[in-house]
């Protein structure tokens, strides 16, 4: 028993390298694909304070409306840019309709409101959309397909999905990005400025409520993102709605308002959880990577319990 | 005042969406025979369930236009959206069965496990087709469930005897590896013990590979471990956002596809489309026709589809998952046309249907005779056997549409149905004190 938990792992490694490199590219594309998702959960929460519950069906509608479009004539890139005007439709709506009018009220409120337009996208999206899984337009965005095989060792064999890669510089991309946009930016400023305190941003000037479209419709943008990517690996269904709650064990980990933190969350999560399903996961029947995220963020959290790259809260009495 | 008047409306919509949701609904009419159908339309698993419901509906549909129903009597349609949520489908158990419903297709094995206590204490049968738990099959211990004309034990027989047939015979698996791959839930995990059994029978390992519910989409890491493990087949008992996620994941790792086979469910055209022409060669088990080239499905098409009366997109007509739907309804029709003719009523109730689905016999001259001439295998249901251990064929993906690769193909009924009957006996002593049969057999 201690030889398959200390020693075999590694000489499977060792003994496989090209396995190994495998198993590291996948943890590397899941977990830039989970900070994908993360990144849209710390964009709102830094500049609002809300956990956005929406953002799982956010991403499914993101997806769910490029295709729809296209399905209905609409070319792939025209379809492209109608969505992300519908994303700006939505970011608008709700901050006129769901969180304007729930300024001041305690964050438990706010989230039960997130809560709420979850369920309200549900089954909006199932209404125009229907509830059947659509095949994302991954060729006609112009986006690759297919694989490069790389030869390792005598049998060896290292496979990369051409979309796995675009998805890793898409990513990279819009990272660099929100940085820019939030550091450079005098929008951006006025953002940060929220996210630290509220009522010091509104005393110079600073309009909540155009703050809260535009980092809702930056979310949006975000969603638009893993919906395509995410839906370019399976189908855009409604079932992908579950998956961004893969990016909770990131936002523990990376802290919820730390835009670093979300990518290097993701890795750590994505690496982690491939490594130990692949090497450690026969142990106990395999299927440890839906909790085993969790266990990874927890053992985080007993040494920084803000995360890796969250503000350490402090109230004094 | 302002808030005077917003509590007002809040209330009175309150009020009104309260009152929209307990209003007792009209009781079936006393003309009708009156067939609720648990559906999900909706939720992660819609991809497939929205087919099955379509063609269920439509084939019923179809008989009130074309022949005023059953026996003169009109079919009472109603749905009820469970989402493949066993707590839903209790819901909609609970919410349907007093208005006469003669029988349930929960289309979800955790439903079923629910309703199967459930049925014989308010008489109204469960027919779960081709999926549900196997050991409902033996009639003796389970008068009240129906899983007609096979079971997941006879699917996983059928596969096992198809790699032998591949592989020169049973001798042959002897030291072969066999992955399953499979959704972690009670319908994945249905058929384990079956193919537990087989593997120490004839010396094949049995490589198991989970995927959670909440990890349909994400299979990568299972797929990883098929590549490290090397399987000599794949089988895979899927269903929902899990077939296409999983083919892609094959078509990914350059699994061979010829040797990978699904279950009747993971069997859907959307479903093997997902990989393209990089998936032909991908096998799944099936039980009912494809295509449209039937009368009664033409009759769908006219007198339902093309008339508007129904949500169905006419090009999945003659699909794998939709003429699925379709013979489960036939079944339904089947069933309480025997049980009028058994009993001389025309208004049936649960305990009928029971009678009538006992007695099934579906031949091919009564296939012919509604229509649908070599859309399934003949179908019988006898007291002792409420599945029957019928054949099942293997459909192979060309890249563009399933094509029908072999004859219909026995299950091994010498090795299922003596741990059918053990796992019934031990069905019913773990429920103690389970029900002895009283209910008379008709045949």
């Amino acid at each position: 028993m201690l030889y398959d938990i200390f020693v075999d792992p590694f000489v499977q490694m060792y003994q496989m390298p090209d396995f190994f490199l495998q198993v590291l590219w996948e943890g590397f594309v899941a977990g830039i694909l989970y900070a994908l998702i993360a990144l849209g959960f710390v964009l709102i929460f830094k500049a609002s304070g809300v956990f956005n519950f929406a953002q799982g069906i956010m991403v499914v509608f993101a997806g769910l409306t490029l295709v729809g479009l296209h399905e209905n004539g609409v070319p792939a890139y025209l379809a492209l840019i109608l969505t992300i005007g519908v994303m700006a439709v939505l970011a608008y709506g709700i901050e006129r309709i769901v969180m304007r009018p729930l300024v001041n009220q305690p964050d438990i409120i706010l989230l039960m409101a997130t809560i709420g337009l979850t369920y309200f996208l549900i089954g909006f999206g199932e209404l125009i959309f229907g509830g059947e899984p659509k095949r994302m337009i991954t060729e006609e965005l112009g986006l690759p397909t297919g694989s490069t095989a790389f030869e390792f060792g005598e049998r060896g064999l290292v496979i990369l999905q051409h979309i796995d890669i675009a998805a890793a510089v898409i990513a990279i991309l819009m990272v660099g990005a929100l940085a820019v946009f939030f550091n450079k930016t005098r929008i951006g400023r006025a953002l940060r400025a929220v996210a630290d305190d509220h009522q010091a941003a509104l005393s110079v000037g600073i309009s909540l409520n155009q703050i809260w479209a535009i980092v809702w419709f930056a979310a949006g943008l975000v969603a638009l993102a893993t919906g395509i990517m995410w839906g370019a690996r399976s189908d855009v269904s409604f079932a992908l709605e579950i998956i961004a709650f893969k990016a909770l064990p990131v936002l523990i980990l990376g802290g919820f308002t730390s835009i670093p933190g979300a990518i290097i969350g993701g890795l750590i999560i994505g690496f982690g959880e491939k490594i130990a399903e692949l090497y450690w996961g026969g142990l106990v029947g395999g299927g440890i990577e839906s909790w085993f995220a969790y266990i990874i963020a927890l053992i985080f959290l007993l040494f920084r319990p803000q995360g890796l790259f969250g503000e350490k809260i402090i109230e004094r009495v | 005042m302002k808030h005077l008047k917003t509590w007002a409306c809040a209330t009175a919509l309150a009020v009104g969406v309260t009152a929209g949701a307990v209003a007792p609904q009209p009781a079936q009419a006393q003309d009708t025979n009156y067939v609720p159908l648990l559906t999900y339309r909706t939720g992660p698993f819609a991809g497939s369930g929205i087919h099955i419901a379509n063609g269920m509906n439509d084939y019923l549909q179809m008989l009130n236009e074309r022949d005023g129903g059953i026996g003169g009597v009109p079919i009472a349609i109603e749905e009820c959206e469970t989402s493949y949520n066993a707590q839903k489908g209790v819901e909609c158990y609970e919410a349907t069965k007093g208005k006469g419903a003669l029988v349930y297709n929960p289309y979800s094995t955790g439903i079923t496990l629910q309703l199967i206590p459930k049925a014989s204490v308010d008489k109204i049968p469960v027919l779960s087709m081709g999926y549900g738990l196997s050991a409902a099959a033996v009639g003796d211990v389970f008068p009240w469930v129906f899983n007609v004309p096979v079971t997941y034990w006879d699917g996983a027989s059928v596969v096992i005897n198809y790699i032998a047939d591949q592989e020169g015979g049973l001798d042959s698996l002897s030291g072969k590896k066999i992955g399953y791959i499979f959704l972690d839930a009670g319908y994945g995990r249905e058929p384990i013990p079956l193919l537990e059994q087989l593997a120490e029978k004839h010396g094949f390992e049995l490589l198991q590979y989970p995927v959670p519910a909440n990890q349909m989409q994400n299979q990568s890491s299972q797929w990883l471990n098929v590549r490290r493990d090397r399987p000599d087949y794949m089988i895979m008992w899927g269903w929902g956002a899990m077939n296409p996620t999983a083919i892609k994941e094959a078509v990914k790792i350059r699994y061979p596809m010829d040797k990978f086979i699904g279950v009747w469910w993971s069997a859907g055209e959307d479903d093997a489309a997902a990989g393209g022409q990089d998936a032909a060669g991908y096998k799944a088990l099936n039980f009912s026709g494809v295509g449209m080239d039937f009368p009664a499905l033409q009759d769908i098409k006219t007198l339902v589809v093309d008339a508007g009366k129904t949500q169905t997109d006419p090009a999945s007509i003659g699909t794998t998952l939709y003429n699925r739907g379709v013979l489960n309804s036939v079944i339904i029709a089947e069933g309480i046309r025997t049980a009028q003719e058994l009993t001389g009523k025309k208004v049936i109730t649960g305990e009928d249907m029971r009678v009538g689905l006992e007695a099934l016999n579906l031949t091919q001259e009564r296939l012919a005779e509604i229509g649908l001439a070599g859309f399934a295998h003949p179908m019988k249901v006898t007291c002792e056997d409420h599945a029957g251990s019928h054949p099942v064929f293997i459909q192979e993906w060309d890249g563009e549409r399933f094509v029908k690769v072999t004859d219909w193909i026995e299950p091994m009924t010498d090795v299922v149905r003596p741990l059918l009957e053990a796992a019934a006996a031990d069905y019913a002593e773990k429920n103690a004190p389970w029900p002895e049969r009283t209910e008379a057999c008709a045949q």
